[in-house]
């Protein structure tokens, strides 16, 4: 009996009793510690539901849906769903192989409302229908685009174009209700370039008088189609890519798909590197949440607090930059710790650093969290309950100010985080001032970590000797004849990462990024499917907005912290 | 899910006292007011600086345009071996080789043409990390406009290192 299927309170052979007959699958514990089941598309809603509603199963966090193509199989496709519970802390993927003729499996919309766009991406991307989807249209892609980019039968270097005539515009759209209660209904497009979107984001509200009644939102616009790139390119040369998922904490991304492949090499980065990594990650998730507060008070009208967050966030860069040597998107983490150590005088920076943010994020708190006008454009607006955030998918500080302490920090320790002493911020309220309460006690959480990190620092390398893994260092490929073939042999061959696949998660600075990684043992990834936090919390927005006015709908949008790059991947 | 050390944050309702406007105006202006006086007399903490007249000094890892490096004698020390357009994300990176006229034992190839768009370019510096010879180099020099798609395709010629290396704005370079 493994370790996952105790927690989940049961044994392989009593897993399958819970669930009504019908379905055949197997049970096991995945190398990644996920409990793995295969099962039939007949059986699959049965399956999900005793998932859900099962006491001892009780897995009300629907994480992923995507679809992987296995071209040489007699099934071609597997649809894959990744679902967690946040009671019991376990985890599953549930694996349904469908054909090439017929690919098609009835949809989990009614089980996870989270659902909704993860079926609609694996619609778009892969081709695969989801029976009794409400609105399966295509997501990341133009609708009057033709094939499915993900399949590997797909050509990447054929164009489409696409006229405008073709843009979304929603049945109800044409739809007029004109009565005694409804006197003048409009239509409102906000985006895709609007100031307040802070990024290319289209929303479409219908407006009766100044309160939305419905809304819609388009997105795709940023869509530089990262998981196929992935699939032509090395291992390694992922990473700059993964940068620009959430570029407003790039490392974090680069790190969390570095630990990603890490797992399934089964090597680790020494410990210098995982400090450092674990310091810089910090100041970025600091960063994400000094520019989503920021811009989200600017958007209320309260600007000078973007300025007070901008000029710690521009001195991080200048201490990622003396790092890594790029600021926006670092590129600094490699598969096997760091591309090269720190400069000198890093730790006196970091302590310089630790010395000066307090007092921005003290200034903010004294301008804004006391301020009624502040207070009374932010309580009770875009109020989420816990149980809806779950079931939409959400997780990270939207979660938190929802009132669910959940942070994979803490619940799947990686990098040592189990051995810094930090708080999680909760609220309970779930609207946007509870979410700019939380993000705003996490940064003086992630000081407190990096503080303590950062007397932790020890000497020593901070990239794996492992030369099948990281190029050797530069000394030796210009003097030694053996380094120079393992150079040669990494950049030509790239990484051979064995067989399989595993479901990597780390909290990003929205919740939980997920990657999973399929290899089949060449030297680039098979297929990446990116869990991206932004997403789920993205698909709840518009339903969020009903009964709210617009200038509402501009707060709750800068709230929940929603950035393009890694929306649309 | 874990028993967590959670702290609570504070989204009660506003007493009588905080909704009366006064008391959070004062208070936040007194915080403006400390910055506008700091930054009156006390000019060392202002954070902004007078572009383009006065310039943020990057680090010496910068990763800014590309460098050809070459030998003693002026030729490239690129022997065209492709690492560097392998290792490339981007794919930004174009190589045509050729023989050496003058070939000695050590160097045989050369590159006939080495181009770089510098358009699709992601500043990655991987191609840095990749070149065996220490040909490739980054310089610090971020500050490129062009005004067509062409002109940002650069060749041997505007990559070349013009002089000694210790002139060139050194940025981004092998340091392990």
């Amino acid at each position: 009996m493994t370790d996952s299927l105790r927690k989940a309170g049961m044994s392989q052979t009593t897993l399958p009793e819970l669930f009504p007959g019908g379905a055949t699958f197997d049970a096991h514990t995945a190398a990644d510690g996920l409990v793995e089941m295969h099962v039939d598309r007949s059986g699959l809603i049965g399956v999900l539901k005793t998932l859900r509603d099962h006491p001892d199963l009780a897995c009300d966090l629907l994480l992923d849906i995507c679809g992987v193509d296995h071209p040489e199989r007699e099934q071609r496709f597997e649809v894959v769903y990744h679902v967690a519970s946040l009671d019991k802390g376990h985890r599953f993927r549930i694996k349904v192989p469908i054909s090439e003729d017929e690919p098609s499996v009835p949809t989990a919309y009614g089980i996870w409302r989270a659902a909704d766009w993860f079926e609609r991406e694996a619609w778009d991307m892969m081709g695969i229908r989801f029976d009794g989807h409400p609105n399966l249209r295509r997501i990341l892609t133009h609708e009057a685009f033709q094939g499915h980019p993900l399949r590997k039968d797909y050509d990447p270097a054929q164009r489409w174009i696409l006229t405008e005539d073709e843009t979304m515009v929603p049945d109800w759209v044409t739809e007029t209700i004109e009565d005694e209660d409804h006197f003048e209904t409009q239509i409102l497009n906000l985006g895709p370039s609007h100031p307040a979107t802070h990024g290319t984001l289209r929303i479409v509200v219908r407006l009766d008088g100044e309160v939305i009644t419905k809304a819609e939102t388009e997105i795709g616009y940023l869509h530089r189609c990262f998981e196929k790139m992935s699939e032509t390119h090395g291992w390694n040369e992922v990473i700059p890519y993964a940068d620009r998922l959430n570029y407003c904490s790039a490392m974090n991304n680069g790190v969390g798909y570095a630990l990603g492949v890490e797992r399934m090499l089964g090597i680790e980065a020494p410990p210098r590197a995982q400090m450092v990594r674990l310091i810089l990650c910090e100041f970025s998730r600091l960063m994400d949440h000094a520019v989503c507060l920021g811009a989200n008070l600017v958007d209320l009208g309260a600007l000078t607090n973007f300025w007070y967050f901008f000029q710690p966030r521009e001195e991080i860069y200048s201490l990622l930059e003396a790092c890594a040597g790029g600021r926006l998107t670092v590129s600094y983490a490699r598969i096997g710790g760091l591309v090269h150590d720190v400069p000198d005088d890093f730790e006196e920076r970091v302590r310089q650093l630790l010395r000066t943010i307090p007092k921005f994020i003290d200034d903010v708190d004294r301008l804004v969290t006391k301020n009624r006008i502040f207070r009374d454009r932010t309580e009770g607006v875009g109020v989420m309950s816990a149980a809806d955030a779950v079931a939409w998918g959400w997780t990270g500080p939207c979660l938190r100010a929802s009132g669910v302490g959940f942070d994979l920090r803490k619940e799947q320790p990686y990098m040592g985080y189990d051995e810094f002493d930090f708080d999680v911020p909760i609220a309970t309220s779930g609207d946007c001032y509870a979410r700019y309460l939380v993000r705003l006690e996490e940064m003086r959480q992630s000081l407190r970590i990096i503080e303590q990190a950062v007397g932790r620092l020890a000497a020593g390398p901070v990239i794996t000797d492992n030369h099948h893994v990281a190029l050797p260092p530069k000394s030796k490929v210009y003097s030694e004849m053996e380094a120079l073939i393992w150079h040669f042999k990494l950049i030509y061959e790239g990484i051979k990462v064995p067989s399989g696949a595993m479901y990597t998660a780390t909290e990003g600075s929205n919740g939980e990024l997920g990657f999973y990684i399929i290899a089949d043992g060449s030297g680039h990834p098979y297929r990446i499917k990116v869990r991206p936090p932004c997403f789920a919390i993205f698909q709840a927005y518009p339903h969020m907005l009903e009964g709210h006015l617009v200038s509402d709908a501009i707060a709750i949008l800068g709230s929940l912290n929603i950035i393009a790059g890694e929306l649309d991947r | 899910m874990k028993n967590v050390s959670t702290v609570t944050v504070d989204t009660s309702r506003q007493g009588v006292l905080g909704r009366l406007y006064i008391f959070a105006i004062l208070g936040g202006l007194a915080v403006t007011l400390r910055h506008l006086l700091r930054n009156l007399f006390g000019q060392k903490d202002v954070a902004t600086i007078q572009y383009p007249e006065e310039r943020r000094e990057y680090s010496e890892r910068t990763r800014g345009r590309h460098i050809l490096t070459t030998r003693d004698d002026g030729s490239l020390r690129c022997v065209a071996c492709y690492m560097c357009e392998t290792a490339c994300p981007a794919d930004c990176i174009t190589i045509v080789a050729e023989e050496d006229p003058e070939a000695t034992v050590e160097w045989e190839k050369k590159a006939l043409s080495f181009e770089i768009d510098l358009l699709r370019c992601v500043f990655c510096g991987y191609c840095v990390d990749a070149c065996p010879k220490q040909a490739l180099v980054m310089s610090r020099q971020h500050e490129m406009a062009f005004t067509t798609r062409d002109e940002a395709v650069v060749g041997i010629e505007e990559l070349k290192q013009k002089g000694p290396i210790e002139d060139e704005d050194l940025g981004y370079r092998p340091y392990y």
